[in-house]
């Protein structure tokens, strides 16, 4: 099993939903944070005067899956994602030891 | 005689002066800080209302509108000994308690606009100093001065709703408390922008609203003055606005809301010391000659005088009060206007007067008000306590869960 963690844009979130449902994915946990890339964050402006934001608000999803459909959800995700312009996100792929779905004890592949 | 149109539209007036301090002034000034402070600025504002009450009971009514010296006035009203259930205000149709109260609440908003320079590292009982003190020395004589039958009154001044009186009192004063306590430790280059633009919008709206109260409520009648001066403060606002976010839209690429909500309150305190006197046609022009001008004061005053004025009194008010007072003469010309008691060159040099000896007298008061609140109990909170948000370190209370 693995642990998929995407850092994405906010206003992805419905797409990317979209997409993972769309293959039969069925689980995501999702919170807010705030991070930053290669651009180290960006500026605004208020009243004439310029603000370092150092952080911008991305959304944290974690998805487990079984391997055999680690590629489809990485494809799902990030079609759903993708705008093309900087700050998109990214995924990280995580090895997963255990799963259990607390209503039946059911355990491993069977309990995602 | 008491009329009870007047009185009851100088009641309606009052409440909507201090509805600008609390909460329009409170929200507009908190939204602008970072999240850590909001609620050191909603006390500030809160404490310095209270504290104005109490000292224009005890005196500050008294020394502002009683007796008829030049400087100041008397204590014959201390502790409003004079104020009866019957007797009208002298040379008007509202009760006495009425013109008390009225001019109470302009007496709070003006030490509560200086909060504006000095949030996010003053401490808690320096503002309480500093505003008692401000109160007393500044305030009073100049409203005296101008409001009051003294000097500035004697000599045909005109300042319909304090343009001089609130606005260049506070203006000054707030930039000679902020190069007094000194810039904040990021500033200019490393502070959180404002923590929450929509808050600072409701109390932009809010100060508005409140803003016919001050101005066609200072016609203290309900009468053609009260309707004039609501219009063309009306107008002056929305006029400003519209200037304040084409220039951002300009400069920037971007109008942003918080630059459009600060030009409504540059357009509403440029109007004010020319709100009973002037027409329509002059209040879109002042208004945009105020979005432009309070813009430039900005600029001035952060950047290239590098003074954290952190919410920008000076540029704003300071600057949108001293530019209506000085204009007013000239456009009370255009349609709609008053007769000038004068030659207009005569008025332009007494209303030059009021605004810079007031100028020069806040900055000299305010100077000793704060060296001496330095010297004893001290101005700046340590630098921990700024790090940490003086919301938790001063109130001990959070207003977020989490402090950005
Ligand atoms: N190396 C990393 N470690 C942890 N989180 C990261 C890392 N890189 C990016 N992130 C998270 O992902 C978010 C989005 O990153 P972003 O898409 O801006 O990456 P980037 O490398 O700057 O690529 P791009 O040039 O496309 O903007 C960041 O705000 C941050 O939360
Ligand atoms: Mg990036």
């Amino acid at each position: 099993m693995k642990l998929i963690v995407a850092i994405i844009q906010p206003h992805r979130l419905d797409a990317v939903r979209e997409r993972l449902t769309g293959v039969d994915i069925a689980g995501l946990t999702v919170t807010e944070v705030r991070g930053y890339g290669r651009q180290k964050g960006h500026t605004e402006i208020y009243r004439g005067a310029e603000y370092q934001i150092a952080f911008r608000p991305k959304l944290k999803l974690e998805v487990a899956v079984p391997d055999a459909r680690v590629d489809d959800a990485l494809q799902a995700i990030t079609e759903g994602s993708r705008t093309g312009k900087i700050g998109d996100g990214k995924i990280f792929v995580l090895d997963l030891e255990q799963a259990l779905r607390v209503r039946t004890g059911e355990t491993g592949d069977i309990a995602l | 005689m008491i009329d009870s149109g007047d009185t009851a539209w100088v009641i309606s007036a009052t409440a909507l002066v201090l509805l600008m301090t609390l909460p329009a002034l409170a929200l507009f000034y908190g939204g602008l800080v970072q999240a850590k402070n909001i609620l050191s600025v909603l006390a500030q504002c809160f404490a310095v209302a209270c504290l104005a009450s109490v000292l224009w009971f005890l005196c500050g009514y008294s020394l502002a509108f009683s007796g008829t010296g030049a400087w100041i006035g008397d204590l014959q009203a201390a502790l409003l000994g004079n104020v009866t259930r019957a007797g009208p205000h002298p040379g008007l149709k509202i009760p006495e308690s009425v013109f008390v109260m009225f001019q109470m609440t302009f007496a709070i908003i003006t030490p509560a606009l200086i909060i504006g320079a000095y949030v996010e590292r003053i401490k808690f009982c320096a503002v309480l100093l500093i505003s008692a003190l401000w109160l007393l020395i500044v305030y009073v004589p100049v409203a005296h001065w101008v409001w009051g039958g003294g000097w500035l009154a004697q000599r045909g001044v005109m300042d319909y709703a304090g343009g001089i009186v609130v606005h260049v009192t506070a203006g000054i004063s707030a930039l000679v408390i902020a190069i007094m306590l000194g810039a904040r430790h990021e500033f200019p280059h490393g502070i959180r922008p404002p923590h929450s633009p929509w808050m600072v919008m409701v109390g932009a709206s809010l100060l508005w609203v409140g803003w016919f109260g001050f101005n066609a409520g200072s016609a203290l009648s309900a009468g053609g003055d009260a309707g004039m001066a609501m219009l063309v403060t009306h107008l002056s606002a929305a006029t400003a606005t519209l200037v304040w976010m084409a220039i951002e839209w300009i400069k920037f690429g971007k109008p942003s809301l918080v630059g459009a909500v600060t030009g409504t309150i540059a357009g509403l305190a440029c109007i004010t010391p020319a709100s009973g006197y002037v027409g329509p046609g002059a209040a879109v022009l002042l208004g945009a000659l105020a979005g432009g001008v309070c813009f430039l004061g900005v600029l001035l005053v952060k950047r290239i005088m590098q003074v954290d004025d952190a919410l920008d009194v000076l540029g704003v008010h300071g600057v949108g009060g001293a530019l209506g007072s000085l204009l007013l003469p000239f456009l009370t010309l255009l349609g709609g206007g008053v007769v000038l008691a004068r030659p207009l060159a005569d008025q332009f040099a007494v209303q030059g007067t009021g605004v810079v000896v007031v100028a020069i007298w806040s900055a000299i008061a305010t100077f000793a008000i704060t060296k001496l609140t330095a010297l004893t109990i001290g101005l700046r909170v340590d630098a921990e306590t700024e790090t940490v948000g003086l919301d938790f370190a001063a109130h001990g209370e959070t207003g977020y869960h989490v402090n950005r």
